[in-house]
């Protein structure tokens, strides 16, 4: 371990038995267990570019959000990945799941712009390119993330940035999302518990004040933060009963229990079986790990 | 194949196909396979087989399973307004039409998506949608011909996606005729499905991973405020600086669109945009949001326009004024097509902090190869749009034309960039493949798509360089008629 360029990344994951990358290990049983007997290896660290005018950032799949952040902070940007602390880029990538500002930020499968990444018969490949708009070939960027880590291994990764807002509000109240949204424009954020309604407003201070004060009529008051959130990633279905906590910006409802095996049908089970046949044909990237075993 | 002998009432496909379909939704005549064997782009077109027209998922599912029966490859296409060669038929394809699949399905305003028929066209989309408060937004200047269907698999842009992203970020799911004839649902309109990204990766397929049959679109909320300027500039790298420092500011425009002289003399004429004809190169820029927000970024570019030497900064004062501006813009390729007779276009991306050098060097190559390039483009993202124009009967031009091209695309690649930002690789670009991707990452590609269709039947020859030509297409002819960029 201790990698610290794509070559060495490449050469340490080699052409042969069962391998999986090590991160920050906050999400390690995300899909299910890892096969006993497998290899672990680290992605290369670091900022290889932070370029604050492109909009852009270059870094080693390694590197943790928290450095990222902090980075990224200085220039008044960010991006949209999210993971807990000591989550690295790499593994958030690999797990995909977006945070709660997903509203504003966007997926950060839309933030991925170029991967270069190890597959399973240990070659080097680069995906997508570096500019925030490129349509050259296939979007393999995007099947990569949530992959976990199943189609191959990343090394180095191009992020699209954000501007920072300049304020933001959270609120809450006993009012309908629905109800809620209509009189939001863009909301960063929003959250229903069935019975109260969580938004974050973000943007210019003015907006973000005048916005508030129009939820204000709703009964919605400034309040601290999310609510603590539930542990359990769920679809969220708008018919369902409620007894947890629903995202509605990514439709993700989490809740005290376990979500049950999604039913994965039979026409897509096939092409995930050809894509991983196509990309690692010996099954040796992170063996046991499956992205179809998580409902969201 | 192409060889095979075929006589109206014994060729057992065409049988089949209307079998399938009403007879007269499948057409087999000298005329329609004419019409369909060309796109939007310069190809002078390949070879289309029978024409179909289905109306329903089940009728492509038969036009599929009839191109597998007769070892037929197919070709899907919408409207025919792509700029590369995407939708160009190669050696007898079935080709499956889908402009007759044009209903809007359902909208759902509350959760805010719609589905829709892959044939509904994308400004028909926004148009439905007035009164809603939400619209569709990706907006090629094709708009109001080029089908959500044919933007699907181009992953298709326009001004508006430098703030709200390519077609990929407004596609929530689609319903997929696959190249062996099975249906899949990709993706889900009410929050994504755990797995891999199969939505994702079909979006921008170019048409060869399978045949979209329905599709669920983002809608996106009217935005409160819009504020719309015209920035004109006595020099090209001024404007150009302009739009750097713009990005780097930390705004992100709804809109950064660049006209150079050439373009603005040849455009304004049509549209009384109110462009001045002795400006170097004019900006639009649109901003949109909250209120507060727009007037402060109004001031914000106000104020780095004149750092850079804007000449004058026009706002629009009203949605009128506004339309007009945007109406030169939309229409640039139209009227650039009546200078002269033929064109090459290309569609690199560069990062936006290269932009003047960039452009210096655009006008550089063809004043050395003395040609005329004439650019509008979206300036805020960084996607060029260099037009070089011709007149292809004069001897040796093809040559001057195609070395130009070739180190327009060298120039943009040597400074970070990637070969096309919204109009895709089709036929066109496949040969610059290689010089952005090596051996392994074409292969990686390869493998996406032998996943979704092992057999290559779904729109052969296209995206992947494979040394094997597309029948007779190969030169640059005249440009069509009603054409976008």
């Amino acid at each position: 371990m201790g990698v610290s360029t794509l070559e060495q990344f490449r050469a340490e994951v080699g052409s042969d038995g069962p391998v999986a990358v090590v991160g920050g290990r906050t999400r390690w049983e995300v899909g299910g267990a890892l096969a006993d007997g497998c290899r672990l290896v680290r992605a290369p660290t670091g900022i290889a570019a932070l370029d604050p005018a492109e909009m852009t950032v270059r870094l080693g799949a390694g590197t943790t959000l928290d450095e990222l952040e902090a980075a990224l902070t200085d220039h008044g940007q960010e991006v949209a990945v999210d993971g807990p602390p000591g989550a690295t880029v790499g593994g958030s990538l690999a797990v995909g799941r977006d945070g709660l500002r997903r509203l504003r930020l966007g997926p950060a499968r839309d933030a991925l712009l170029q991967a270069e990444f190890v597959d399973g018969r240990g070659r080097l490949v680069k995906a997508g390119g570096p500019t925030v708009k490129n349509v050259t070939g296939y979007d393999l960027c995007r099947l990569l993330v949530g992959s976990l880590g199943t189609l191959g291994l990343l090394g180095e990764v191009i992020l699209r940035t954000r501007p920072r807002p300049e304020a933001s509000a959270w609120l809450a109240g006993p009012a309908h999302p629905d109800t809620v949204r209509s009189r939001c424009y863009r909301p960063a954020s929003l959250l229903w518990d069935g019975t109260t309604t969580y938004v974050r407003l973000e943007g210019y201070g003015e907006d973000v004040d005048a916005e508030a004060a129009s939820l204000a009529d709703l009964g919605l008051v400034v309040t601290a933060g999310p609510p603590a959130m539930p542990p359990h990633r769920h679809r969220y279905a708008a018919e369902g009963p409620m007894d947890g906590i629903a995202d509605l910006g990514s439709s993700v409802a989490y809740r005290a229990v376990p979500a049950p095996a999604p039913i994965v049908p039979a026409g897509i089970q096939r092409l995930a079986e050809r894509l991983r046949a196509g990309f690692d044909p010996a099954g040796r990237l992170n063996p046991g790990r499956d992205p179809y075993r998580e409902a969201a | 194949m192409g060889l095979r002998r075929r006589s109206r009432t014994e060729d057992p496909l065409l049988r089949d196909l209307r079998r399938a379909l009403d007879g007269d939704r499948v057409q087999d005549g000298p005329s329609a396979r004419q019409l369909y064997s060309r796109d939007g782009s310069v190809f002078p077109g390949g070879r289309a087989g029978p024409v179909c027209f289905p109306e329903s998922t089940g009728e492509v599912v038969a036009c599929v399973r009839a191109a597998i029966d007769y070892g037929r490859s197919f070709v899907a296409r919408g409207a025919g307004t792509g700029l590369a060669g995407g939708a160009v038929p190669c050696d007898d394809p079935v080709m499956i039409v889908t402009t007759r699949m044009d209903r809007i399905l359902e909208v759902d305003p509350i959760a805010r998506f719609a589905w829709v028929e892959p044939g509904v066209v994308n400004l028909d989309l926004t148009e439905h949608l007035r009164g809603t408060g939400l619209h569709f937004a990706p907006d090629p200047s094709s708009q109001q011909s080029c089908t959500i269907g044919g933007n699907v698999a181009n992953n298709s842009g326009g001004p508006h996606c430098l703030a709200y992203g390519v077609t990929s970020a407004h596609v929530l799911a689609a319903e997929v005729v696959l190249a062996d004839g099975s249906v899949v649902a990709l993706g889900d309109p009410r929050g994504e499905p755990g797995g891999f990204d199969l939505r994702g990766a079909f979006v921008g397929g170019e048409g060869t991973l399978g045949v979209a049959t329905r599709i669920a679109v983002r809608l996106t909320p009217d935005p409160p405020a819009v504020r719309t300027m015209l920035l004109d500039f006595m020099d090209v790298d001024a404007a150009a600086d302009t739009v750097s420092a713009i990005i780097a500011s930390g705004i992100v425009p709804a809109a950064l669109e660049m006209m150079d002289q050439r373009v603005v003399e040849v455009v304004e004429p049509f549209v009384d945009a109110g462009y001045p004809l002795d400006a170097a190169a004019v900006l639009i820029v649109e901003l949109d949001g909250l209120p507060a927000g727009v007037e402060r970024e109004v001031a914000a570019v106000r104020r780095i326009a004149d750092e850079h030497g804007a000449r004058t900064l026009r706002l629009a004062a009203d949605e009128d004024e506004r339309q007009r501006i945007w109406k030169g813009r939309k229409n640039a390729f139209g009227a650039i097509a009546r200078v002269k007779p033929g064109y090459y276009l290309h569609d690199t991306v560069i990062p936006r902090t290269r932009l003047t050098e960039v452009m210096t060097a655009v006008y550089d190559i063809a004043d050395r190869h003395d040609l005329i390039v004439m650019n509008v483009f979206h300036a805020g993202d960084g996607n060029l749009h260099p037009l070089l124009i011709f007149d292809p009967r004069e001897p040796g031009i093809m040559d001057r034309v195609l070395a130009a091209g070739d180190e327009i695309v060298g120039v943009s690649l040597d400074v970070g960039g990637v070969l096309s930002g919204e109009h895709g690789i089709g036929l066109e670009k496949r040969r610059f493949m290689d010089r952005l991707f090596g051996p392994d990452d074409l292969a990686a590609q390869q493998a996406l798509r032998e996943a979704f269709d092992p057999d290559g039947r779904a729109n052969p020859l296209k995206v992947l360089p494979t040394g094997a030509s597309c029948g007779e297409v190969n030169h640059l002819p005249a440009v069509p008629e009603g054409t976008w960029v």
